[in-house]
């Protein structure tokens, strides 16, 4: 006991030297300080409110992008299917669906403002580098939203690569449609669905 | 599958009909959702109609009723959601979340005029989702065949039977006074279409195929629904890098 904390105390002023600034956050605590501040950026701008598509497009780029790991949302989403397409094509699918998933965000991220975020607390073990992250959303009049992030230890701190809002999975989710795009029109096929898909107009 | 009471006996009717038609119909691959090319047919019928005619009024409605009457209008057709919400988890066996679902159909019913104010939300009482379709599910009923129903959305021939239950129970089907019961029913679904409104735009940005993602999203739903949020795992062949697939099991915290 007294030796572990010792090593830990011996290891602390490395850990903070050898690592940027929030690299040693924990998962939970990471997500709710991200979400806490992404609500707090749409409770005190009025033109995120409004729905200003440059404003929101940089506030998730500068604030959520960098927390999700997009090629292994994507490796993921391909299944079976991301080991026969080529690096280029890795690199293209990567580039397109993290395109579609910021859209998506942009266009849902104004109905947020009246949310609350309940944090659960996190079970997993120190050692662990592969957890759940369990919150819930609470909308005035509504009954909560559970919503699970599945989060990997990366250098770069933790990293989302899955999102599973009340039983349903992104990246589950997503696997079935590219199966069968990919089925009928091949890798390729799904790179230009996803690239015609990202010139539309976001829905409002 | 919040509140389309206004549909329901036009649902059981379409049903009825539409399994008749189907047994002729040939067979689609998926498992789930056998008579997928009539459902998308449906859905394009859906399309048309909703697209056409109830989109248009549900924007409307929420372009010009200021957001507290919208509120209270949500709320005062919640507070029925609750009362069913409390007989299922009755049904479930689950008396103590019965007892806070009663409680807050009691306080908002009196004090909150009706339902009108969520005065159970504002002293902490929580709200539940429960419906006849999960409790069949938890007493082992099987989901059936999926059905998309053009101006009530995606459905089982298990929840579209709990939507049937509730119909005849519902409070605001036993109002005498036809043009209020009637009118009712119409402000209730134009209020359920109009809540639905910024979920569709979701879909409409992330869907590449929208009749797809939105019935594997409601599938998985309900499924998550039914086992209480800890669903077994599905054989999944396409399961991708090892040790990628969350396990939910292993690290659910016990609601």
């Amino acid at each position: 006991m007294l030796r572990t904390t010792a090593a830990t105390l011996l290891l602390l002023p490395l850990a903070l030297i050898a690592s940027p600034v929030h690299a040693q956050e924990a998962p939970d605590a990471l997500v709710k300080r991200v979400a806490e501040d992404v609500l707090a950026s749409i409770r005190a701008d009025k033109d995120l409110q409004a729905g200003n598509p440059a404003k929101i497009k940089q506030l998730i780029e500068t604030k959520l992008a960098p927390h999700f790991d997009f090629a292994r949302m994507t490796a993921l989403a391909m299944g079976k299917n991301w080991r026969a397409a080529t690096p280029e094509q890795q690199k293209q699918l990567t580039e397109q669906f993290k395109t579609l998933l910021v859209r998506t965000y942009s266009g849902a991220l104004t109905n947020y403002r009246d949310n609350t975020m309940n944090y659960k607390p996190l079970r997993a073990n120190p050692g662990d580098t592969d957890v759940i992250v369990r919150t819930e959303v609470t909308r005035p009049g509504q009954a909560p939203v559970p919503i699970d992030y599945s989060m990997e230890k990366t250098p770069e701190g933790w990293k989302a690569y899955d999102v599973i809002v009340a039983g349903v999975s992104l990246v589950t989710n997503y696997r079935d449609e590219f199966n069968d795009v990919i089925k009928s029109s091949g890798v390729d096929g799904l790179i230009k669905t996803l690239a015609d898909k990202n010139k539309g107009p976001v829905a409002k | 599958m919040t509140r389309p009471d206004s549909l329901f006996r036009r649902t059981a009717l379409f049903l009825a009909g539409a399994s008749a038609l189907l047994a002729g119909c040939a067979a689609a691959p998926s498992r789930d959702d056998p008579f997928e090319p009539w459902n998308r047919a449906m859905y394009e019928v859906h399309q048309v109609v909703d697209g056409n005619l109830v989109k248009p009024i549900a924007e409307a409605y929420v372009k010009a009723t200021p957001e507290p009457i919208r509120t209270g209008v949500s709320n005062f057709f919640g507070n029925i959601d609750d009362l069913f919400t409390g007989i299922n988890n009755v049904l479930e066996g689950r008396g103590d979340q019965a007892g806070d679902d009663f409680g807050r159909v009691l306080l908002n019913s009196t004090f909150g005029f009706l339902g009108v104010l969520d005065l159970a939300s504002m002293v902490g009482i929580n709200k539940d989702k429960k419906d006849f379709g999960i409790t069949f599910g938890k007493w082992g009923a099987p989901q059936g065949p999926y059905f998309f129903v053009p101006l009530f959305g995606p459905t089982t021939v298990r929840d579209g039977t709990g939507t049937v239950v509730r119909f005849f129970l519902s409070p605001i089907g036993h109002i005498n006074e036809i043009p209020l019961r009637n009118s009712l029913y119409a402000i209730g679904y134009v209020d359920t279409r109009a809540q639905a409104l910024s979920a569709e735009s979701v879909l409409d940005t992330a869907a590449l195929d929208r009749y797809r993602f939105l019935r594997n999203a409601y599938l998985k739903n309900r499924r998550y629904q039914v086992y209480e949020g800890k669903p077994p795992p599905e054989e999944d062949e396409d399961a991708p890098v090892p040790g990628a697939v969350p396990n939910p099991a292993a690290s659910s915290p016990i609601k």
